[in-house]
């Protein structure tokens, strides 16, 4: 059983990242299917840097070393359009040329070539976030709540591997943080997503519930 | 395979992009001089000169009214950019940060997509003998024919300089406008007001040097446009002796073929010139440096001085509406009946001139048009390209990349297009109209890029990381989210290039050979015409074409964006 939730999720082996001579972050840790592993750090510490590694965007400033393996396949092997490690930013980045609908289509993956088939997933998925009838409209007229929403879905839509959380819910208002935190974390429950959420916000793991990597920024007075 | 393919794809033709920009900027310039100094030496085989010596600059100093000339180039182009780039100085100084500046910001954008040539006519409608002013002053003042002084084309060039300065301070206005944001003007502004300092005073002290750093090459551009300027100075400049460059272009297109060595050794001459203003400035800018050390650290505070930018505002008010009611004017004129002096109004509009010009009119103006759109849609390929490349390897190159992009605008024009149209010429080539795009796109470019290169930059990188997570090839996320998010620039870089193009005269006269006419060719050879009418009609196609294109570029997103408010900015 075990064995093959470690199969089936994120394994993070030796993981290194540095910039300079300055070490960022050193982590190795196996991530189940529909667990969170949480990453605690001050701002300006680099825990977001994991993020970017996993999903193949990190600056050539830094170096980094060790293996990320997702579903038995091994992602750095993989340029970053086919990792397919989906990511949640603090700000939804709804595609502003693009309607709701549109967004969302734009996520799931080519295998689905019909047109009306990938409208009508599109549509499904807004509905199951209650934001029914949604897809003509233009982003920049929906609620903050209602665009993390949008971001979720787009993510959820694409199948990916892994959920990659990047402070998300930092910019939201406290109620809309509860009810986004639940909803993020259910959603990957229940599609058995590994996730990685970064957070410098106690009440985030906290609501992950799961083992939380703390880093310690070595050397200085850097934090 | 296929995706990888595709992020290939893209990678590579970036990097061809790089290539090829670096191909079409400094090839030209580099065969261009080469072209213009062998000859000036005496090598120029398709014209029997096989040997190498100085004849040709002693025939060329031996030319009456040389030094004159010389002179004349020399003083109007420091003087033009000295006024431009003060006006810019004292009035950023002054008004930045306010809402006069924002308004006043959106009047000058204008002037800079009209070409000088029109900007020029402009001019010349309201200040000649004939003109506006003066029929405004006449009944009080009991005139009643043109009074006989020689105000265009005066002998000193007084015309000329507010001909150039009307046009490079809009210039130098917005690029200062566009490297205001990359330093801290608020604090600024706050901290020198709090020690007691002017508002000038302080912003010169705390912003100047580090702003000037950004916008130095900007003023060598100016420097040697106008130093060599060719069409301003035929419509505006003395005539006889006329300033160095207008003298070159006679020797450049006299029918005695022997006359280009001459004027290639007047291009030599020219770049001489051109270049020991820019040393001179060179100077000028260490000088006013120390200046300005001395005065901050003597604590100088010049508490008083908001009185220069009243002085200010009024002459940059005075250039908008210079500028405004010379177009007006052209306008006015190209639908005017009989229009005697010294009447306010002609006696009747009609559209006689417009009617017996279109005719004419139609040639140039699609090439014109042809010229333009290949040129700027080249340019607009290749900016995205190289801006795609930097994109991908995170390097812009950073000053020396900068200077490569401005030396086009640098290296005056005359000096090596005249030897590539010897180039042309030698090679026999029959594809004048290719030679042109290409020498057009010269000048277009730089402006497509600089004008292209900071809303790029500006772009949330993290919409492409999202693109690219959800599995996107670099190819498609390029199409589908980069390109459309700025559409916006993308056009307006566009509209820019093309009214860069419109607006050159030279290179379309001697790489035309006179066989290629635009509407700026046909403008410019009107000005000795002194028919107001046809100047009137020429002159506002000049002005309504770029006015055109940049609504075009607004209108265009506005209408596939038209319900995506965020798209609106």
């Amino acid at each position: 059983m075990l064995d093959d939730n470690e199969a089936a999720g994120l394994t993070l082996e030796a993981v290194d990242i540095r910039l300079g001579d300055r070490r960022l972050i050193a982590i190795s840790h196996s991530i189940a299917p529909g667990e969170v592993l949480t990453v605690m750090g001050p701002s300006g510490s680099g825990k977001s840097t994991l993020l970017s590694f996993i999903g193949g965007f990190l600056d050539p400033a830094f170096t980094a070393r060790g293996g990320v393996c997702a579903a038995g396949v091994d992602l750095l092997a993989l340029p970053p359009a086919e990792r397919r490690a989906g990511i949640l930013f603090q700000d939804p980045l709804l595609f502003p040329h693009m309607s709701v609908g549109a967004n969302v289509a734009f996520a799931i993956p080519p295998d689905i070539g019909d047109r009306r088939e990938r409208r009508r997933m599109a549509a499904d998925i807004l509905a199951d976030m209650d934001l029914a009838g949604f897809d003509d409209r233009d982003p920049a007229t929906l609620s903050g709540g209602q665009k993390a929403r949008v971001a979720l879905a787009r993510v959820l839509v694409s199948r990916p591997r892994v959920l990659l959380l990047d402070e998300p819910f930092s910019k939201l208002d406290m109620a809309l943080r509860v009810q986004m935190r639940s909803l993020v974390f259910g959603r990957a429950r229940a599609a058995r997503l590994p996730v990685i959420l970064v957070t410098h916000d106690d009440a985030d793991a906290e609501a992950a519930g799961d083992a939380v990597h703390r880093i310690v920024t070595d050397g200085g007075g850097n934090g | 395979m296929n995706r990888a393919a595709g992020q290939d794809a893209v990678a590579i033709l970036a990097r061809v992009a790089v290539v090829l920009t670096l191909a079409f900027l400094l090839l030209p310039i580099a065969f261009g001089l080469l072209g213009t100094v062998l000859p000036a030496f005496g090598y120029l085989p398709a014209l029997g000169g096989t040997t190498f010596g100085l004849e040709i600059f002693r025939a060329l100093f031996a030319t009456p009214g040389l030094a004159a000339a010389i002179l004349l180039s020399f003083v109007t182009g420091l003087v033009a950019t000295a006024l431009s780039l003060g006006l810019t100085l004292v009035f950023v100084a002054g008004f930045a940060g306010t809402p006069v500046m924002a308004r006043l910001q959106h009047l000058l954008s204008p002037l800079l997509a009209v070409p000088h040539a029109a900007a020029a006519f402009g001019l010349t409608f309201l200040i000649a003998p004939s003109g506006y002013l003066i029929r405004l002053v006449a009944p009080l003042s009991g005139i009643d024919r043109p009074p006989d002084i020689l105000i265009l084309n005066d002998p000193l060039g007084l015309s000329m300089i507010a001909g150039l300065v009307i046009k490079e301070t809009p210039f130098l206005f917005l690029v200062t406008l566009a490297a205001l944001p990359q330093v801290d003007l608020a604090s600024a502004r706050r901290l020198a007001a709090s020690f007691g300092y002017g508002p000038i005073a302080g912003f010169v002290y705390l912003l100047w040097p580090a702003l000037y750093r950004q916008i130095r090459f900007a003023v060598y551009a100016v420097i040697a446009y106008s130093t060599a300027v060719v069409d301003v100075a035929l419509i505006l400049g003395p005539n006889l002796p006329g300033t160095l460059a207008t003298r070159l272009v006679q020797w450049m297109n006299d029918p005695d073929l022997s006359a280009r060595f001459l004027a290639s050794a007047g291009a030599v001459l020219q770049l001489t010139v051109t270049l020991s203003v820019l040393i001179l400035w060179r100077g000028a800018e260490r000088a006013g440096g120390r200046l300005l050390r001395f005065c901050r650290d003597g604590g100088f505070r010049f508490a008083h001085d908001g009185a220069l930018s009243i002085l200010s505002l009024i002459s940059v008010g005075a250039i908008g509406g210079t500028f405004f009611a010379g177009i007006g004017l052209l306008a006015l004129w190209s639908v005017a009946g009989l229009w005697q002096f010294p009447d306010l109004l002609p006696q009747s509009l009609t559209l006689r001139s417009w009617m017996s010009a279109l005719p004419r009119i139609r040639d140039p103006l699609l090439t014109t048009l042809a010229i333009g759109l290949i040129s700027t849609l080249a340019a607009v390929l290749l900016s995205i390209g190289c801006l795609e490349r930097e994109t991908a390897t995170g390097r812009s190159g950073g000053e020396r990349s900068l200077l490569l992009l401005y030396l086009p605008l640098i290296v005056p024009q005359i000096t090596f297009v005249f030897g590539l149209q010897l180039l042309v010429i030698g090679s026999g080539s029959q594809n004048r109209f290719l030679a042109l795009v290409m020498v057009h796109l010269v000048f277009v470019l730089p402006y497509v890029y600089l004008s292209l290169a900071e809303p790029w930059r500006a772009l949330d990188r993290r919409y492409e990381t999202i693109a690219t997570a959800l599995g996107r090839t670099r190819l498609m996320v390029l199409l589908s989210i980069r390109l459309p998010m700025l559409l916006r620039p993308i056009m307006t870089a566009a509209a820019v290039g093309f009214a860069v193009s419109l607006g050159q005269y030279l290179p379309t006269l001697l790489i035309g050979e006179g066989r290629i006419e635009t509407i700026t060719t046909e403008a410019v050879a009107l000005a000795s015409g002194n028919n107001r009418r046809v100047i009137g009609v020429y002159a506002m196609v000049q002005t309504l074409l770029p006015f055109l294109a940049f609504t075009f570029a607004a209108l265009l997103p506005a209408f596939l964006h038209r319900n995506r408010r965020d798209m609106g900015l």
